[in-house]
């Protein structure tokens, strides 16, 4: 297994810049999860790192060698394709085989290779079977025993889950989980989804139309997220975030909102003073709030949505900006239309500048 | 109120249950009806079939009962399964079909793989790559007549580009075989330079054909297939051979059946370019031969027993495909 190293990649197809400028750096044995919205140039940056597009500038290396120049197929990366990409003629066993046979692995240790992996995917009753007779669920796992029994450099995979139903994608993601930790692989996992993302990456690459936009471990980009566009995209319900004035309460810093003023902690209130910008937009998640009769945010209720084991809020503010508070199911509820009072904790506030949407205080 | 009434009849509207039969009559009566409508709607492809297919091949199979008088006028002959006898064991009808099968062994196998080298080929993500699948697949807007005139052409002795000017006769007049070999048994299996010349055309101007076909059958083997192969580690070579080809293998497969049955079928080529069977009946395959029995000598009784024989060459043929050659087809995708 090896490091992969992108540095300064840039893809461009005609007119569309698919990737700009990418630097990003998976050590040996990380899992690493580039996420984002469908179109963001993640698929494209792993299909760089595969060698099935070839970079428009920068370099790409896999272990200790540049690969810009290797072809695919002598690139010692392994693939799992979102919809598979088994190959339909051959049985369970020479799909597995296959990646051996073409880097001419001698038939003993082939064989041997080969049940160990079956085996480790519970695929050893399916050996002879053909992928058309195969459910969804056992044909991503053959996948993944292709991908892993020639133990690559590198496992590329491409929202590897995506095509199975929910259920089985909770299931096949806590296996995938699993085998990673039993492999120690170096691991490129491309998704839209930020449960899959937060639940199995060492960290997260959050990118967005090409440019990557934070590098963090999955707790510090939820907790600390770079700039709007990760503070909206990563957390679910979104985060809530309005903006605001600059205003000085009581000698202190505090953001003049609809509906109220939430006032900033020192070491927010010293990074925005630095800042030294009248316009910023405030940023909490939908857990950090306290909802009661009294606070600094007045707001009405406008919706309730009942979730069983909690529920959200979404109350209006005076502007008619809405904001989702995320309430425990055992407190009691709060009147549809109600006036009601927003706390902010202040100490998970989020600040971003208004004009550059980056973190005031990076 | 009567007794509890069976579905059937709750689902005929617009009949009291009073003046309807027993239910299972009812239901019978149905199902005859629905069956009559079916009969009725097969009828007119049904005719057509028998005035143009069913009833010509049975009266085609009577005709081969009757020998054919050596002057016109006189009765016709019963002379029953004889004929069949006699016609499919004499020499020239076994020349004949060694001939026609030679001519398909060349011009299939070589057709579907030129086809398949041009699709390939033609399958590159390439600028004008348009220009060249209009030319390759040009053929199939060219008719018979044209390329056995264009051939003809470029095989004069006289004007050809292929045969240059030389006081030799034709190539098409060459009964020689197109490789010496001085042993009697596989000489007589080596095809004549004639044959070779006219199988050269045939390929030729079926090769737009087989290329549109391999070409389809190549837009449906799924690019991330061949993507995860290339990063399996296979090269263009053990791409192309291990999951190309296996997953190209349906319309191989039809190319092949259809092929051959067209080879079998070959007639205006042959024609044009070597009348009356070529030299030394050389490319008299069995279409011609049939023809030239109605055409010039006049004996319809053994041109419908040529006829049957051909019938029944092709569908074994046709049969042995199937059994042999489909175990080998992978339908999956």
């Amino acid at each position: 297994m090896g490091r992969v190293a992108i540095s300064g990649v840039t893809k461009r197809f005609d007119d569309v810049t698919a990737v700009d400028n990418l630097t990003l750096e998976v050590a040996d044995e990380e899992f690493i999860v580039l996420l984002g919205p469908s179109g963001c140039g993640k698929s494209t940056a792993l299909r760089m790192i595969a060698g099935l597009e070839e970079p428009t500038a920068g370099t790409i290396e896999i272990g200790d060698r540049e690969v810009n120049d290797v072809e695919a197929k002598d690139r010692d990366v392994a693939m799992v394709f979102q919809s598979y990409a088994l190959y339909p003629h051959m049985t369970v066993r020479r799909n597995v085989e296959f990646p051996l046979k073409s880097r001419r692995v001698p038939k003993t240790e082939r064989d041997q290779l080969v049940t160990e992996a079956t085996k480790m995917l519970g695929l050893s009753e399916l050996l002879e079977r053909k992928p058309a007779q195969l459910s969804g669920g056992q044909r991503q796992r053959v996948a993944l025993a292709r991908a892993i029994v020639r133990r690559p450099q590198a496992c590329l995979m491409d929202e590897p889950l995506s095509n199975l139903d929910a259920k089985l994608r909770v299931q096949t993601r806590a296996e995938l989980i699993e085998l990673r930790r039993r492999l120690r692989a170096t691991i490129v996992y491309v998704t839209h989804d930020q449960v899959e993302a937060m639940t199995m990456g060492d960290r997260i690459a959050v990118l967005d139309q090409g440019v990557l936009q934070q590098v963090d471990q999955p707790q510090d980009v939820y907790a600390r997220p770079a700039n709007l566009f990760v503070a909206r995209f990563i957390g679910n319900p979104p985060m809530n975030t309005i903006s605001g004035d600059v205003t000085r309460v009581d000698g202190g810093l505090a953001v003049r909102i609809p509906g109220g003023v939430v006032g900033l902690p020192p070491p927010l209130a010293a990074a925005v003073e630095r800042l030294g910008s009248p316009q910023v937009v405030v940023g909490a998640r939908p857990e950090d709030f306290q909802l009661g009769e009294g606070g600094p945010v007045k707001a009405t209720v406008s919706v309730i949505e009942s979730l069983g084991h909690e529920r959200h809020v979404i109350c209006r503010l005076e502007d008619g900006q809405l904001v989702i508070v995320r309430q425990a199911a055992h407190v009691p509820a709060p009147a549809i239309e109600s006036a009601v009072g927003l706390t902010p904790d202040a100490d998970l506030l989020h600040v971003f500048d208004a004009a550059t949407e980056e973190r005031v205080d990076a | 109120m009567s007794a509890p009434t069976d579905a059937a009849v709750e689902l005929c509207p617009g009949e009291s249950p009073v003046t309807a039969p027993a239910p299972r009559k009812r239901r019978l009566s149905r199902r005859a009806r629905e069956a009559g409508l079916g009969y009725l709607l097969v009828i007119p492809a049904f005719a057509v079939f028998g005035v143009f297919v069913f009833y010509p091949f049975v009266r085609n199979f009577y005709l081969g009962f009757f020998s054919t008088p050596p002057f016109p006028g006189q009765p016709k002959n019963y002379v029953g399964i004889d004929q069949y006898r006699d016609v499919l064991t004499s020499s020239d009808f076994l020349d004949s079909l060694k001939v026609t099968v030679t001519f398909a062994i060349i011009t299939v196998p070589i057709g579907i793989a030129l086809g398949i080298l041009l699709a390939v080929l033609a399958h590159q993500k390439l600028k004008a790559i348009g220009i060249y699948r209009t030319f390759f697949s040009s053929t199939v807007a060219t008719s018979v007549a044209v390329a056995a005139v264009i051939f003809g052409t470029l095989l004069s002795p006289q004007v050809g580009l292929l045969q240059g000017i030389q006081t030799e006769p034709s190539i098409l007049q060459n009964p020689d075989p197109i490789i010496n070999i001085n042993l009697p048994v596989i000489r007589s299996f080596i095809p004549s330079v004639a044959l070779v010349a006219v199988a050269v055309t045939t390929i030729w101007q079926n090769l737009g054909l087989s290329f549109i076909l391999m070409s389809a059958g190549l837009q449906a083997v799924p690019d991330d297939v061949q993507e995860a192969a290339e990063i399996d580690g296979a090269g263009s070579w053990s791409r192309f051979w291990h999951v190309t080809l296996p997953l190209l293998s349906p319309t191989i497969f039809f190319a092949v059946v259809v092929g051959s049955i067209f080879a079998f079928q070959t007639f205006g080529q042959i024609d044009l370019l070597t009348p009356r069977g070529g030299p030394l009946k050389t490319t008299n395959v069995l279409t011609y031969f049939i023809y030239d029995q109605l055409q010039f000598a006049k004996n319809d009784g053994k041109a419908a027993v040529l006829a049957i024989a051909l019938f029944g060459v092709t569908l074994l043929l046709t049969l042995v495909q199937f059994r042999f050659l489909e175990r080998r087809v992978s339908y999956e995708r």
